[in-house]
């Protein structure tokens, strides 16, 4: 054991793709190397949780945590982490706010399950269903129960600091372990608790070069099927971009490359709700007064849900869809 | 910690004969105290010189930083309550009045819902009253000049009082004189007293004021600006007469050999030239070129008024152009009156088919000795005097096909065109009325003395004009079909002329000139004025007045009245020289605006403009009128609110929520 | 439910300042009565009704929203409640596909001389939402949403 600060990343619902942008960082990763000692990083290295278990609360300095919360066992890892780590950062989406695998709280579980195990799309000819626990010769054994819904991370547990981003981009990471280097050389102060790291103040139209104009709704439009001006703002070709209401960080990526952006870095500093920001900017600048109208044009936008919330369901004011809530109770 | 104290008012028994007033009391101090209630009071009369001394008190004693009355609703008595708090020395916008006597006690029977309602209403504004912050007033200057749109009676009235009070007016006229409709009335009712008689005295004072700039021949193009700081475009139009050497000797229209209908002025029932003067009394004086019909405009040769013009240098310019007058101004008046209904759109009374139908407008300028048949009552054919006049009310009002409202002048103007044909043809005359309505000062008086001259009343509403001869008698003559719903009888008038008192509608373009002076018609286009019966000459935008039958119907002295009392608002303001804006007001975030300028359409004030340079948007407080919907449609929540914060409001939800009606008592 | 007694549901309503809120103080200078289920919150206009507010008071247990704002033409700040009438109708549909009934928000104009009408929309509103049921998304105690939240105090302990 090193006397180097301690460092741990941890996945729970998620997809890997945080873990590959931190991998991403390129030479900046062996600052990590040569800056922590890394305790805990299931991905990287080898360390059974009772490793962690073992070590004294408040050890390790900076935790990653990367996924939502869907299942007991990440909210146990959830709650060990925070234990032991004097700063937990939820990192990436799906700490953030939910990020994909929260689209699933639209569902509840016994639905999420069968589309799993017994729809047409699964070869299950025994038709095989998961049990939690299940008697062996040798003893129990139990896998992992799955939650009514996903929480994010600070749904569960206190958070320091928040990183969005699906994933979070290369240089805001490397950006990142850079300050959290000077703060160790005692060059840079830690921004306040509960800050965003990593990311803007601003939304994404804020890095966006599209040229932009009073805007005006007269359709919503797929990406496809229509010549798109390379130089025109994407909303204003009635593509229907999120960038106007998304956490800037990421360079408008989407938007430079000719897609439009679907909001994965979560919402500006200060708002409640991301998606309720995304109704409300583009229906007042819809250009119709008559409700028949208005709906024709509103057709354009086929799921309201999946347009507004494909991100931040979980860390909505809603948190999850009605059948959610009604099969499985409080 | 916010030490907020809690005044819950009895109202006598208007509150308190509902809403267990000592159980709201009690519970807010008990389950609202987490949340910074340290006082919470009740008494009898809250907004008593007492019941405010209370306040005033326990924010001296005790300290308090917020307050929260449980009362009226806040249109009473919000500013008492606020000045209480002001005059102890706290922001006055530190407190809020929630209203639990027209929302509970008034409307709810149910002691126990009403005041578990209560208590939710009580804390919906504990909890937001936390969020409040200290505001102050925005305080702006007042320009002394004063723009009025419109040269009509009320226009002209109101440019008069407020000249004559020492400040200067721009008067703004889209035709070439000022008057309006009723520069083309011959008699004025009751009194009978000669419109033009009266009228033109005040025209001429108008046009020789010193303290009024006269723009006729010109529409007002844009209004920027707010209540004491307008800027307002005019465009003059160019009338191809230099004013400052024409001398109004009238050869240029005589020389013109171009002749023209004039619809305007004489309603169709006389010409005018290209170059004109609508009327002799004309002010001012000059005449104009109509370009649409003028030949030089058309063929590129004629220019006969050029060549006549006897002045020197000559005052006929085909060079002009049109010109654009930025006028700063404080207060806007708006005069610009009514149309008359066009009796097209009810083609079973055969007007433009049938010759012998006028308007009222075309009788007004039959009977008028400036107009075409020099005040001789005639038929179309400008030589035969009527036998029989059957005069329409109602035509184009009260009815749901075309206006549903009273036209309010239309009853007095059909009895003061019996009266005249009466007078001057001796002629048998009938009203065919649906109800005979004569509400001002003598104006039943008149009808009275109408009733004695021996006018013939029908009370039914015409279904017919046509000259389809079915009886005996009818040959040659109009046939006005109506059921005397008096008798029940079905009745064919033969008569030789027709009148039809056509309604008074908003102008063709109201909705257009509501939206660029910033304020609201009714569905129909008549100008709303700020209250009904308290606030009737002010719009919902402060400095923006309306006078007359922009207003909605009415005759020539309330059209008066609501003039001078424009003035008087408008001299009110002038005097306070600064005025005071409620601090309800948005504002942009700067470095949270990504400049996505989404907002940038929503504002009908003009108020959000966006900087090409920083591409973001800003807006301009004292353009704000404070609606908030910016701020609500702001997508990445740059645009904050005061007074409505999304703080204030998210807080006040949670308190409204606190009490779950289905776990109180609620019995059904 | 902790009790057996009838489903009360309640309503939080969105008023402008100018129109739909002084209708209410119409009914009740009028004494107009209607279902208490409602609370009132006033906004300066209808175009000033973020969807958050809606989805804020859905999230602490209303069962139903009702916006009200001045009739479409007569708006205070000339046409802010077609802003309003805009967000509504995309705000149903992102609430129908997180499946929440869509009658559960309504949309009234009333201006401020229809205090009756106001008075009678409240209670038409409440009686459909009492046909739907309770939404019990957050509402006290025992609410969905307030458990979900609640963990990260356990988590702590």
């Amino acid at each position: 054991m090193s006397d180097k600060p301690k460092f741990a990343m941890y996945w729970a619902a998620s997809c890997g793709g945080c873990e590959i942008a931190v991998l991403n960082i390129h030479e900046k990763i062996l600052d990590v190397d040569a800056n922590f000692d890394v305790v805990f990083w299931p991905v990287a290295m080898d360390a059974k949780y009772k490793d962690v278990e073992a070590m004294e609360d408040g050890s390790i300095l900076l935790t990653l945590f990367n996924g939502g919360i869907r299942n007991d066992e990440n909210a146990h890892i959830a709650k060990l982490l925070r234990r032991k780590s004097k700063l937990l950062v939820a990192f990436g989406s799906c700490a953030n706010e939910g990020c994909i695998p929260g689209l699933a709280n639209l569902s509840p579980v016994e639905d999420i399950v069968n589309t799993a195990f017994h729809t047409i799309s699964t070869d299950n000819p025994n038709g095989i269903h998961p049990q939690i626990s299940y008697k062996m010769p040798e003893g129990e054994i139990r896998i992992p129960t799955i939650l009514p819904r996903l929480k994010t991370l600070d749904q569960v547990v206190d958070v320091d600091y928040y990183m969005p981003g699906c994933p979070p981009e290369s240089h805001q990471i490397a950006a990142v372990i850079d300050l959290v280097v000077q703060v160790l050389q005692g060059k840079a102060e830690l921004p306040p608790k509960g800050a965003v790291i990593g990311a803007g103040n601003s939304t994404v139209c804020d890095e966006c070069q599209r040229k932009r104009n009073v805007k005006t709704i007269n359709s919503f439009n797929r990406i496809f099927g229509q010549a798109i001006d390379p130089e025109l703002c994407l909303l204003e070709q009635g593509i229907p971009c999120n960038g106007i209401a998304t956490r800037s960080g990421c360079n408008a990526r989407c938007p430079t490359a000719g897609a439009q952006c679907i909001g994965c870095y979560g919402p500006a500093e200060g708002v409640v709700d991301y998606g309720a920001r995304l109704i409300s900017g583009f229906a007042s600048v819809i250009n119709s007064k008559d409700p028949k109208e208005i709906d024709t044009i509103l057709d354009g936008i086929p799921d309201p849900t999946g347009q507004f919330y494909r991100f931040n369901l979980a860390g909505s004011l809603l948190k999850a869809g009605a059948p959610a809530w009604k099969k499985n109770g409080g | 910690m916010e030490k907020i104290g809690v005044y819950v008012c009895h109202c006598g028994t208007n509150i308190a004969g509902v809403v267990n007033v000592e159980e709201v009391r009690d519970w807010t101090a008990k389950n609202l105290k987490d949340h910074g209630v340290v006082i919470s009071r009740d008494y009898k009369f809250m907004c008593s010189s007492l019941g405010q001394e209370l306040i005033e008190q326990d924010i001296k004693e005790q300290g308090l930083t917020r307050v929260v009355v449980a009362a009226c609703s806040p249109h009473l008595h919000e500013a008492t309550f606020r000045k209480a708090c002001g005059r102890a020395g706290m922001n006055p916008y530190m407190c809020e009045l929630v209203s639990i006597r027209e929302q509970a006690s008034w409307v709810h029977t149910d002691k126990v819902a009403a005041t578990q309602k209560s208590k939710a209403i009580l804390s919906g504004g504990v909890r937001r009253v936390e969020y409040h912050t200290a505001l102050e007033p925005l305080k702006v200057s007042i320009h002394p000049d004063t723009m009025v749109v419109g040269g009509g009676i009320a226009g002209i009235q109101a440019a008069l009082e407020i000249a004559d009070a020492g400040f200067h007016v721009y008067l703004v006229e889209r035709e070439p004189s000022i008057g309006g409709h009723m520069a083309q009335f011959d008699k004025t009712f009751p009194t009978l007293d000669c419109s033009a008689c009266i009228l033109t005295p005040k025209m001429v004072d108008v046009g020789s004021h010193p303290n009024i700039t006269l723009l006729t021949w010109s529409e007002v193009t844009k209004v920027d600006g707010y209540v004491g700081n307008f800027t307002v475009t005019v465009k003059k139009k160019a009338s191809y007469v230099n004013n400052d050497t024409c001398t109004g000797c009238g050869i240029c229209w005589e020389k013109c050999p171009k002749k023209v209908v004039d619809n305007v002025y004489e309603a169709g029932m006389g010409i005018r030239k290209a170059i004109y003067r609508p009327f002799p009394q004309a002010v001012p004086k000059y005449p104009v070129m109509d370009v649409d019909t003028c030949i030089y405009f058309e063929k590129g040769t004629c220019k006969a008024c050029e060549k006549f013009c006897p002045t020197e240098p000559n005052s006929i310019n085909f060079e002009q152009k049109d010109e654009f007058l930025d006028i700063p101004v404080g207060n806007i008046i708006l005069a610009t009156g009514y149309d008359a209904f066009d009796p097209h759109r009810i083609p079973q009374y055969g007007y433009g088919r049938l010759p012998n139908v006028f308007t009222s407008l075309e009788f007004e300028r039959l009977c008028n000795a400036a107009g075409p048949t020099g005040g001789n009552i005639l038929l179309r054919d400008g030589k035969t005097a009527p036998k029989v006049v059957g005069i329409v009310h109602c035509v184009g009002s009260r009815d749901k096909n075309y206006n549903e409202g009273c036209s309010a002048i239309c009853c007095m103007q059909s009895l003061k065109f019996a009266h005249l044909v009466h007078e001057r043809t001796g002629a048998e005359v009938y009203n065919f009325y649906i109800d005979i309505r004569t509400p001002g000062k003598s104006y039943d008086e008149f009808y009275q003395r109408l009733l004695e001259e021996g006018t013939h009343f029908v009370r039914g509403k015409v279904a017919e004009i046509s000259d389809a001869v079915r009886l005996p008698g009818e040959e040659g003559k109009l046939v006005i079909q109506v059921e005397d719903t008096l008798t029940g009888n079905q009745l064919r008038v033969p008569v030789d002329m027709a009148i039809l008192s056509v309604g008074l509608e908003p102008r063709a373009d109201a909705k257009e000139v509501a939206k660029l002076f910033g304020i609201s018609c009714s569905a129909n286009g008549w100008f709303t004025e700020r209250h009904p019966k308290l606030d009737p000459v002010a719009t919902m935008t402060d400095g923006i007045y309306i006078a007359g039958c922009v207003q909605g119907p009415k005759d020539i002295p309330a059209s008066v009245a609501q003039g001078a009392a424009t003035a008087a608002r408008v001299l009110g303001k002038i005097q306070q020289k600064e005025i005071a804006l409620e601090p309800v007001r948005a504002s942009v975030l700067e470095e949270k605006c990504s400049g996505c300028r989404i907002c940038n359409d929503l504002c009908p004030f003009n108020a959000i403009l966006f900087h090409e340079d920083k591409m973001v948007s800003e807006i301009n407080a004292a353009l704000c009128q404070g609606c908030g919907t910016c701020v609500a449609a702001c997508p990445a929540g740059a645009i904050s609110g005061t007074g409505f914060s999304n703080e204030q409001v998210l807080a006040q939800i949670e308190g409204l929520l606190l009490l779950n009606i289905s776990e109180d008592a609620v019995p059904a | 439910m902790t009790n057996n007694k009838p489903f009360e549901p309640v309503i939080i309503g969105f008023t402008c300042n100018w129109c739909s809120y002084r209708a209410a103080d119409l009914a009740g200078t009028s004494r107009t009565k209607y279902a208490p289920n409602i609370r009132l919150l006033r906004l300066m206009c209808s175009g000033r009704l973020d969807p958050t507010f809606v989805f804020k008071a859905l999230a602490n247990g209303a069962d139903g929203v009702m916006i009200t704002g001045c009739h479409p033409g007569e708006c205070h700040y000339l046409e802010q409640n077609y802003k309003a009438l805009r967000r509504f109708q995309l705000m149903r549909r992102t609430l129908e596909g997180l499946g929440v009934d869509p009658r559960r928000v309504k949309l009234v104009w009333a201006s401020a001389a229809e205090g009756a009408k106001f008075a009678q929309e409240v209670t038409s509103f409440v009686e459909e939402v009492r046909a739907l049921g309770p939404l019990n998304w957050g509402a006290g105690e025992n609410g969905r949403v307030a458990e979900y939240q609640s963990t990260p105090q356990e988590a702590l302990a």
